[in-house]
């Protein structure tokens, strides 16, 4: 077995899929390491579910080349490439118990009832359902339906994990708990997984990185912190967290003038392009500053309404310096309570140029 | 670096038999044999028709002279306009009053539902002949209640008309009760938060949402009324009709290429009437979504008195006829001696068959219910559940969407001229039982295909990428998992071939031989030649017969219910 950090587990060179004259996926390349956990995040249409299917055999992609260690896999089919899958319909046979479920995968491997049987039952306990082998997926909640449905895609002890939203039918405090499940079994099985996703949350707190997608191209791929801090287009910054975004030009002396203000930037970031430009900052990035003191990209503000968080304080601030975009901005309650934030109230607000980020405008205005 | 976890340690690979037979090679070929035996069935028989429609007695191609020699022959013509206007009157009558009793069905609070639902599908039960032999006991020369024709012979439109209403009234009452259910409550609920009176919520809400099923039900209608044989045989007396007109080409005249002209202008009715329908389901679809509410009808003591009586009324007409003709093959010479006897019965004494016609339509019927759910049921299935193949699929569901618009009487025709050309390899089935049966498997196979359909588009459609990506072949997942889901839909499937196998006349009366003569055909044979007490018994036997296969339908799937489809209810709780 050839398992050289070197080598990628799975290796995806430029698929591409048609359906008839719609383009889902265009010339996408990507390289899946061993053991990684790997999500696909965007909003629905962008075609991460096709990649999903194609990456399972269950598409054929128009174009393109799968490999897997090494090995061409692109017209194998389903069976033989070695993947397990998770349904967001979960996709159980409602007519068959559990324990069938789970062997429904076992049965055709020439195995002994009595292997089968005990498997099954250690499979069930790795998901945390002992003893339910001999009920009917019906008699179920959809959390545990959903942990058998896991329980049957890890039967035949596939080398790769495919989630197909997993989570989105379930409720909030089940799709959470069953979201450490996961990732935890994830890591004890050292099991190479990926996950489609169009929730940010989930793919923020489970990936080892994060594939962004947007109409069948892949727009970043990075570490969740990478994809926060510092995503790499107009899209991957609207699309991932709440983020201010503003119309802006490049000055001369390398600030970018938005409204009446000059925004300094990082000492040493790159040049920026002629013509209309966006930049934005996330809303906790923005800080209160004590009026009088000094301090980067400093303006007045006024407090226009105020929204309660739980743990924390999101206010809508008036920036004439800015234009007539109001800015949103978070406060914790801590920083609420020493500034006395309430509506009408007016501060300094600072944005550290570190946390600007700047894109070319898209081609029509409206962005955010 | 493999995962180190014990319990799921690495396993023997898929057995190499799973290789060796590419699933879709599989696939491709049950799907080839599928689109063979469908072409086989019902396109080339069709073609023949069409083919036959264009060539002279020696087989010469003429193009469209046949159907100018047609236009010219004025008591053809004058049968075209028969044809019209009784499909125009029966659509008329059947409509308001289906539309009316579905209503009383779905939106009032009548009691005993099953009861009346139950009456109302009787008809479908029994050959169409029977209601047209009922109805001359009731209103022909020796009726009971003759008088109220006033000095009208019953012979003749009226009947036909009378007869064609009882006949297509629980089809449209089926269209029209599933048209009607398929409403969502919260439109009506909302209606009554804004104060909208009753009578403007049936305007504005009823109405509209019904507005497909009533277009649809009034396309059923004029499709049976217009291709109907056995009725106007019966009673229709002088006034001839299109469908009698192919059978006496054929029978009569042995003139072969004016019978398929016969057939080809009845295609234009049926056809256009499938075409517009085909159009009407496809928005149908768009009605209801996971959200809707379905409507539960509250109580209005007005409304559901009036319900209740409209219902009672019909229900009771129905049950006279039934009744009538249930009566008069018990009695012994109608209408002289109505003293009770089981004459009638004693078939042989009417027929050198005798009991053999009842025997030949019983195995008839067996065989078009097993063979047509087979073939239905795996080929609808292919059609939805299958990626890729799409030429094959598109072709299948054409073949098998077709039937709906062919008269039975053409298709039979078709299947006269495909199958006894002595050059066609399967002309010795000419005359068998097994041509009846192939030829009622294809007339009716569009309804249990749609049944199959609705019924596989309601599973899961991952089922099918999980076993693949489990490494088990889709035919296993098909019979551990599709087929005992869909166990009540191939019940109900195998049902409706059986009772329509048991009722047609139109689709096996040209195939059949002396031996093989079935009860429906038997029924007509037995009403020619006088023995309209005999045909009676025999209506009544296929209708008993049909009654008995829905009753052992709902018993089984009673039991089912209780038995493998257990899941139902672990899932509903």
């Amino acid at each position: 077995m050839n398992s050289s950090p070197s080598q990628a587990f799975l290796e995806l060179e430029g698929i591409s899929k048609r359906f008839g004259k719609t383009e889902v996926l265009r010339n996408i390349d990507l390289a899946v390491a061993d053991g990684e956990f790997i999500c696909f995040l965007g909003p629905s249409g962008c075609g991460k579910s096709t990649l999903l299917r194609v990456i399972a055999g269950l598409e054929a992609q128009s174009s393109g080349r799968i490999l897997r260690r090494g090995s061409d896999i692109s017209h194998a089919p389903p069976a033989l490439r070695d993947a397990g899958i998770l349904f967001q319909s979960y996709a159980l046979f409602p007519n068959l118990s559990v324990h069938d479920n789970v062997a429904y995968g076992l049965v055709n491997r020439g195995m002994t009832r009595v292997d089968i049987a005990r498997r099954v039952e250690s499979l069930l306990a790795l998901v945390g359902l002992p003893g339910t082998g001999m009920r009917l997926p019906g008699q179920l909640s959809g959390g545990q339906q959903q942990r058998v449905a896991l329980a049957r895609a890890l039967a035949p002890s596939p080398g790769l994990l495919l989630l197909d939203e997993p989570l989105s039918a379930l409720d909030a405090k089940v799709r959470i708990h069953l979201r450490q499940q996961i990732r935890e079994l994830q890591t004890t099985l050292r099991l190479t997984t990926i996950m489609v996703t169009h929730d940010q949350e989930e793919a923020l707190t489970m990936a080892d990185r994060i594939v962004v997608m947007n109409q069948g191209v892949i727009e970043q791929v990075g570490t969740p912190q990478e994809i926060y801090h510092h995503p790499a287009s107009l899209f991957v910054a609207d699309f991932v967290g709440k983020m201010n975004f503003f119309p802006a030009r490049a000055r001369p002396d390398g600030s970018l003038a938005v409204g009446l203000a000059a925004l300094q930037r990082m000492h040493g970031a790159c040049a920026l392009p002629d013509g209309p430009l966006t930049v934005c900052f996330r809303p906790e990035e923005v800080c209160s500053v004590p009026t009088g003191q000094q301090a980067f990209n400093a303006f007045p503000a006024q407090v226009r309404g105020i929204e309660f968080l739980g743990a924390a304080w999101r206010a809508l601030l008036d920036c004439p310096l800015l234009g007539e975009r109001p800015v949103v901005a978070d406060f914790s309650s801590e920083d609420a309570r020493r500034i006395g934030l309430q509506l009408g109230c007016a501060l300094q607000v600072s944005i550290a140029p570190a946390h600007l980020h700047v894109f070319p405008a898209p081609e029509r205005s409206g962005a955010a | 670096m493999q995962a180190a976890f014990p319990v799921i340690g690495p396993l023997p690979p898929v057995r190499a038999r799973a290789r060796r037979f590419p699933e879709r090679t599989v696939a491709a070929c049950v799907l080839a044999l599928l689109c063979a035996i469908a072409l086989l069935l019902i396109g080339l028989p069709l073609y023949a028709v069409l083919s036959k429609s264009m060539q002279d007695a020696g087989g010469r191609f003429i193009g469209l002279a046949n159907f100018l020699q047609y236009a010219q022959n004025p008591g053809l013509r004058q049968s075209v306009l028969h044809s019209l206007v009784v499909c125009a009157l029966t659509t008329a009558c059947t409509v308001p009053l289906a539309f009316l009793y579905a209503m009383a069905l779905v939106r009032s609070r009548l009691p005993f539902k099953a009861l009346f639902k139950g009456i109302a599908l009787l008809p479908i039960l029994a050959p169409s002949l029977l209601s047209a032999i009922a109805l001359t006991y009731m209103f022909g020369n020796q009726g009971y209640l003759k008088s109220w024709m006033g000095d009208q012979p019953i012979y003749g439109l009226r009947g036909i008309v009378m007869a064609q209403v009882f006949y297509c009234f629980p089809h449209a009452v089926m269209v029209l009760s599933t048209a009607l259910a398929l409403s969502d409550a919260r439109m009506y609920e909302v209606a009554r938060t804004l104060g909208t009176r009753p009578l403007r919520a049936f305007f504005t809400i009823t109405l509209p949402s019904a507005r497909y099923g009533l277009i649809s039900a009034a396309f059923v209608v004029v499709t049976l009324s217009i291709t109907d044989f056995g009725i106007a045989k019966v009673i229709g007396g002088q006034y001839g009709v299109l469908a009698i007109d192919i059978y006496k080409q054929i029978i009569g005249q042995q003139n072969f290429q004016m019978g398929a002209v016969v057939g080809v202008v009845l295609l234009i009715p049926a056809l256009l009437s499938f075409g517009v329908d085909l159009l009407v389901r496809r928005r149908q679809a768009s009605l209801l979504n996971a959200r809707s509410v379905l409507y539960r009808p509250r109580r209005e003591p007005l409304f559901d008195a009036a319900m209740t009586g409209f219902a009672a009324l019909v229900a009771g007409v129905i049950l006279v006829i039934v009744g009538t003709a249930v009566f008069a093959s018990l009695v012994k010479l109608w209408p002289y001696d109505l003293s009770l006897a089981w004459g009638s019965y004693d078939f042989a004494a009417y027929d050198a068959l005798g009991w053999g016609a009842y025997r030949n339509s019983i195995v008839l019927s067996l065989w078009v219910a097993a063979a047509g759910t087979v073939l239905v049921f795996c080929g609808a299935y292919l059609v939805e559940k299958m990626r890729g193949l799409r030429v094959m699929r598109a072709l299948l569901h054409f073949l098998a969407m077709l039937p709906l618009a062919v008269p039975g009487l053409v298709l039979g025709l078709g299947y006269v001229f495909f199958f006894n050309h002595p050059s066609n390899p399967l002309s010795g089935l000419s005359g068998s039982i097994a041509l009846m049966a192939m030829c009622c498997v294809a007339h009716y196979y569009t309804v249990p295909h749609l049944t199959a359909l609705t019924a596989l588009q309601q599973i899961d459609s991952e089922f099918e990428a999980a076993s693949a990506s489990l490494g088990v072949p889709f035919w296993r997942t098909f019979r551990r998992v599709t087929v005992p889901i869909c166990l009540p839909a191939i019940l109900d499937i195998a049902t409706y071939f059986f009772v329509n196998a048991m009722t047609t006349v139109a689709a096996v009366i040209f195939l059949y031989e002396p031996l093989t003569m079935v009860a429906s055909v038997a029924v007509v044979a037995m009403d020619d030649t006088g023995d309209t007490a005999a045909a009676c018994a025999m209506a009544v036997m296929v209708l008993l017969t049909s009654a008995a296969a829905k009753l052992l339908q709902s018993i089984l799937s009673r039991w089912l219910g209780s038995g493998s489809q257990a899941w139902r209810r672990a899932t509903s709780e």
